[in-house]
């Protein structure tokens, strides 16, 4: 099947002089399944086309590009050749005033032809605020299919036969957890939906819930009726103002339409939902955390078993799932597990949304098959480094993630290849670093990250983080000492295993990655009181090497307190004693001489 | 609000944008997730208004979208034009938005410069209205 064909749009206008009363559908079809493509390529009528000097034209989606309709030849051959031709990028079959030459078509432009959106399918093209647009594109057909078409142990089948596994980074089965919130029969029971998305740098769920909030709000309905609960809650975090607003007026406009509320769609299966903001805590992400903070209390996780889908919110059965995970179960009911299943790998299927940030020339929100590698990320869809900039590591999963190197690019981006080589995918953040970020920095900041965000319950976390902490910082300073690497990786393995929840379990990730990958660079601010990078003030000497000063006098310019003194052919010097380490010359050398 | 009655919105937003389609309205979609209105879709959105509503223009439809997902290159706008595929510009001020108005969305030619692609993306689910 040609990847690029998945409609031929003819047009049907029975008034139009040029048609000459040929039966262009049946032609069409003929042809197709002549040519075995009957199954995969769906034709579809429409009125006029509007390009149709030479008589009857059809025209080719997704490309866009349409063609006359020859009926003097052998359909199925012209076919053929059109199809052929669809993979020449200007081929002159194709009307040329359909698309303009000179502007590259989605194919074509890497950042878009290599995503798949599923999740984001919507965005960008339709209005969130209108539900109207959202049901034109397919909108709760997947919500009627499971209501009048399907039993609740159906919609959890499909759900487990798609094997998507939840896509806050976790990874869990989302079948195994549905049926596991069904199997209690108690009332009430809750459905929540996470859009807590505490990660620095991480805006997936915020693009999901912005632009598409009826995707969310359609998954929850129909895993409040496969579970049997009749009440959803989303909580969102504070900071997203836009997607709350954008949430709930999309309930609204839901309950207006009887798409929310009482007897949905004649089922008898009722279902609400409400938003609940959240307040600033990262540790309310974490699902226990976040059901106590939805009852008024201290956000702060909990021993587990119990597990929720037990006894979660209030005490009640709770199915907790993650935006982006909510935003694929329509099209999984709609489109069938099969179709979920034939994409990505075979035990991760589906797509995966990442934030591809940092040193890269295209940053934004990407979606891609699962096992696409690291390198396409990168380079294929991000465009390849910015300027000319060195790619140094590859930071994935936020605060609980961890750093690779570039011999780890090839990996297949899935929830267990990345494990393997100390790192994970998380929740999909992607910070790309080049040569001039300090990787014991990195470290520092994530940690200190985590140590602001510790809800303080378990020791391990509370205090061990704060000790680890500090161990970083001594070394940022220059007075890391022998023996402070096998400490740091000492405390840091001890949090690992003995915090009470995912984020102290998480939050040594990105020192043990750095130590593993990066010692070299620890070694170096250690034992030669230098940071690579020049990223450490303290460790800069702020001296200009002879040997590299190209005596351009470009530093004594950009010199905000004029510490630097310089004549011209004659290397530049920088008075210590005025200089007040802002890094203005290191940044503005083109040589690299200020060390 | 029944199997029925959702397949007649559908049927309706469609006879709609056919009658658009027909009408040779032109779309403008400003996108304006939180990316976007911190690189300024809000002013671009605001000048297409002003300048839509002084020239009197009537074939025009300005509609906000969310994020086209190359936030680096906000703010974006994708202009579609009844028959054509949709073409999506970046990296857009007040003056680009002006001339694209002009001689893209008025005049008929789009600009190359300043757009980054043209066409549909993979599994984006189409309403096919005839004049697509």
């Amino acid at each position: 099947m040609l990847p690029n064909v998945a409609e031929i749009v003819y047009c049907k206008d029975t008034s139009c002089p040029n048609r000459r009363n040929i039966d262009v559908g049946r032609l069409l079809k003929e042809a197709l399944d002549e040519l075995g493509y009957g199954d995969s390529i769906k034709l579809i009528e429409t009125e006029c086309l509007l390009s149709c000097e030479e008589g009857p034209s059809i025209l080719f989606l997704p490309a866009g590009k349409s063609c006359p309709f020859l009926v003097d030849v052998n359909v199925a051959e012209h076919l053929k050749t059109c199809l052929e031709e669809l993979q020449r990028p200007s081929s002159p079959l194709f009307h040329a005033h359909s698309i303009d030459d000179d502007i590259p078509t989605t194919e074509d432009v890497a950042f878009y032809g290599k995503q798949l959106p599923i999740a984001l399918r919507n965005r960008g093209h339709i209005d969130p605020e209108s539900i109207e647009e959202y049901i034109a594109h397919d909108g709760y057909l997947a919500l009627y299919k499971a209501l009048t078409a399907m039993t609740p142990e159906d919609v959890i089948e499909e759900v487990k036969k798609s094997n998507m596994r939840g896509r806050g980074g976790a990874g869990f089965p989302a079948g195994r957890k549905w049926e596991e919130g069904r199997r209690y029969n108690v009332v009430p029971k809750y459905v929540i939906c996470n859009g807590d998305e505490g990660d620095p740098g991480a805006f997936m769920d915020r693009t999901i819930m912005e632009s598409d909030p009826h995707a969310v709000i359609e998954g929850m309905i129909i895993c409040g009726y496969a579970v049997n609960a009749g009440q959803g809650y989303i909580y969102v975090r504070a900071e997203y103002p836009l997607a709350i607003r954008m949430l709930q007026k999309a309930i609204d406009r839901a309950r207006e339409k009887g798409l929310l509320g009482r007897n949905l769609m004649g089922s008898g299966f009722s279902f609400d939902i409400e938003i609940y903001p959240g307040a600033g805590a990262f540790v309310c992400g974490e699902s226990t955390a976040l059901m106590y903070s939805l009852e008024g209390k201290r956000g702060m996780p909990r021993t587990k078993p119990p597990r929720s889908t037990e006894s979660g919110l209030w005490g009640k059965p709770t199915v907790l799932n993650n935006v982006e995970t909510f935003a694929n179960v329509p099209q999984i009911i709609y489109r069938g597990a099969d179709w979920f299943r034939s994409i990505g790998t075979e035990d991760s299927t589906g797509t995966k949304v990442f934030s591809l940030t940092g040193s890269v020339k295209n940053s934004g929100i990407i979606e891609v098959p699962m096992g696409t590698t690291l390198r396409s990320i990168i380079y294929d869809i991000g465009g390849g480094m910015q300027g000319t900039a060195k790619f140094k590591a590859v930071q994935l999963g936020g605060p609980s993630g961890g750093c690779l190197k570039e011999e780890h690019l090839d990996l297949p981006v899935t929830f267990d290849s990345l494990p393997k080589v100390g790192a994970m995918m998380g929740s999909g953040g992607v910070v790309v670093m080049d040569d001039s970020t300090c990787m014991v920095d990195v470290a520092r900041f994530f940690t200190q990250f985590s140590v602001d965000e510790s809800c303080g319950k378990c020791v391990p976390c509370r205090v061990g983080l704060k000790v680890m902490l500090k161990m970083l910082e001594k070394i940022i300073v220059g007075a890391g000492e022998e023996g402070d690497l096998e400490e740091l990786e000492d405390m840091a393995n001890h949090i690992l295993c003995s915090s009470h929840c995912g984020l102290g379990q998480a939050a040594p990730n990105p020192v043990l990655s750095t130590l593993k990958y990066f010692r070299d660079e620890y070694e170096a601010h250690i034992y030669e009181k230098r940071c690579p990078a020049l990223v450490c003030t303290a460790l800069i000497q702020f001296k200009v090497d002879p040997d590299k000063c190209k005596r351009c006098g470009l530093c004594p310019r950009v010199c905000p307190v004029d510490a630097i003194s310089w004549k011209k052919k004659e290397v530049a010097v920088i008075d210590r004693e005025r200089c007040i380490a802002c890094k203005s010359c290191i940044r503005a050398c083109k040589f690299g001489a200020i060390y | 609000m029944s199997g029925e009655e959702l397949l007649k919105i559908k049927e309706t937003y469609i006879q709609e944008k056919r009658a658009e389609a027909v009408g040779g309205v032109i779309n403008i979609l400003v996108h304006m997730g939180t990316c976007g209105i911190a690189a300024g879709a809000r002013k671009i959105f605001d000048f297409l208004q002003n300048e839509s509503n002084r020239m009197k223009l009537k074939n025009i439809k300005l509609r906000s979208t969310g994020c086209a997902g190359l936030c680096s290159r906000e703010p974006m706008m994708t202009v579609e034009v009844p028959g054509r595929p949709p073409v999506v510009y970046a990296d857009l001020d007040t003056g680009k938005a002006k001339e694209i108005l002009e001689q893209h969305v008025l005049g008929g030619r789009p600009i190359a410069d300043y757009a980054i692609r043209t066409g549909f993306e993979g599994h984006q689910t189409r309403v096919i209205i005839g004049n697509v």
